[in-house]
């Protein structure tokens, strides 16, 4: 009689136990998890940001830079294309966040060589709507870096979390997987060219 | 061996170093106008650090001046971000800070480089061509003269208008000056209750269970006591604001976004 209680007692508590274990191990799973998506709608409202700046800044250079058409062209093409490729949080992979960090390096490329053109033309440099454009452009540049940056930590935790022992056991039980960094672009570091 | 670990130890000890000077450390004990760079007499700088700490005493918004002689090879933007967001300028609640960055020219080959870093919750009131405005026309023709103290004497206020039009925490300050009251009235409450319940209980049986009244008494007590309850009274935002002694208290946990502009001449 005795005997079969503590045997009740103890499978119970080792019951608890793991219970609370996986309780709380894959609750934070999905916190973490969650974060992570919480800051990919921050990244994705800075880039957001950029876009909408666009057709106002290209407005205001095609009334002062007049030969700069294929530039300008560019420019909304890019921005085109990086407005088409969104990617649902749930759906971060490394495949579709290759595909919109491509959109957006384009982006970026097609932009920094706007902006080194303009510098020929004295007039626009001197219109307060160009600068106040400008410092918008340059401050949601900034903000796309420190999102990206602030997306990256967060990744770098859940998947830490994930990854470490003995919580990968039950990361694979339930279906959590890596989620993908954002990489710095290839030729970022060097300064786009333009030919005069 | 031995000399190899000494080696090792000598690198991982100068990478410490090197990676500590990068960005300035926080002032200790903390102090709003940080002249790193000695541009501004004494007094000067006294009356700029009045002048803000006043300013956070009102309206809970915290402008950190800082002028450094070199950025350490960092962007002005990133710079002045990393200042905010290691400082933790501005409140938790709010993230109401502001960094205004200065690295003053040396000689003609030099550039002198302005910035000014807006934190999350003060980017809809000075929004990037604002803060771009006001670092070319308020600061930089002075800067250009070598007079530091009267381009960041403008910028700051005309950075304080318009911070205050956004977050004037007037009420944030009178919620934690009244704290003592709304912490005790919830006890107030209860042990009148307490007391009533007690009474008519003591008029039915002679040895009341106060056990029950005691509980039921203390739930109404909370319940009529407010929001506040017995939890804390109202609360902080980084914890380290208090405003009391005279002194200025500290920094708060503001966040930044990379918000602001600069310029250079």
């Amino acid at each position: 009689m005795k005997k079969s209680w503590i045997v009740i007692i103890v499978i119970v508590v080792v019951l608890i136990g793991f219970y609370s274990m996986f309780k709380g191990t894959y609750n934070n799973m999905v916190t973490k998890g969650e974060s992570v998506d919480a800051q990919w709608s921050q990244v994705e409202n800075v880039y957001q940001r950029r876009a909408d700046l666009i057709p106002n800044l290209v407005n205001t250079v095609k009334g002062y830079a007049t030969h700069e058409k294929e530039t300008l062209e560019g420019v909304v093409e890019a921005r085109a294309k990086a407005t088409s490729v969104n990617i649902d949080a749930s759906n971060l992979t490394p495949q579709s966040m290759q595909a919109f960090q491509k959109a957006q390096d384009g982006l970026s490329g097609a932009l920094s060589k706007l902006m080194v053109v303009v510098e020929k033309y004295p007039d626009l440099k001197a219109n307060q709507n160009f600068l106040d454009l400008q410092a918008q452009l340059e401050g949601t540049e900034n903000r796309i870096a420190v999102e990206r940056k602030k997306f990256n930590e967060k990744v770098r935790e859940y998947n830490t979390y994930i990854k470490t022992f003995p919580n990968n056991l039950y990361a694979g039980m339930f279906g959590f997987t890596q989620k993908p960094y954002f990489k710095a672009a290839q030729g970022s570091d060097k300064a786009p060219e333009v030919k005069f | 061996m031995k000399k190899v670990l000494l080696s090792l130890l000598a690198v991982i000890l100068l990478a410490a170093y090197t990676s500590a000077q990068d960005i300035p450390a926080r002032p200790n004990p903390p102090k709003l106008v940080n002249d790193l760079a000695g541009v501004m007499s004494a007094s000067q700088v006294q009356y700029l650090e009045s002048k803000l700490r006043h300013f956070h005493d009102t309206t809970s918004n915290q402008i950190v001046v800082l002028t450094v002689n070199s950025l350490n090879g960092y962007d002005k933007a990133d710079f002045a971000y990393r200042v905010g967001e290691q400082w933790h300028v501005g409140q938790k609640k709010f993230d109401n800070g502001m960094v205004l960055l200065v690295k003053p020219k040396h000689g003609n080959r030099d550039h002198g480089q302005a910035y000014i870093a807006v934190g999350y919750g003060l980017e809809p009131v000075i929004p990037d061509a604002i803060a771009r405005r006001i670092v070319d026309n308020e600061m930089i023709p002075y800067f250009k003269n070598n007079n530091y103290f009267k381009g960041i004497d403008k910028a700051t206020t005309i950075l304080m208008e318009m911070a205050a039009g956004e977050i004037s925490a007037k009420g944030y300050n009178k919620a934690t000056e009244g704290s003592p009251w709304t912490a005790v009235l919830p006890f107030v409450i209860f042990i009148i209750i307490f007391l009533l319940i007690r009474g008519s209980n003591a008029k039915r049986y002679s040895m009341g269970h106060s056990g029950t009244s005691f509980w039921t008494a203390m739930m109404l007590g909370s319940m009529l006591g407010g929001s506040s309850g017995f939890g804390g009274g109202s609360s902080f935002g980084g914890g380290s604001f208090g405003g009391g002694g005279g002194g200025f208290s500290g920094f708060g946990g503001g966040s930044f976004g990379g918000g602001g502009a600069g310029g250079s001449w």
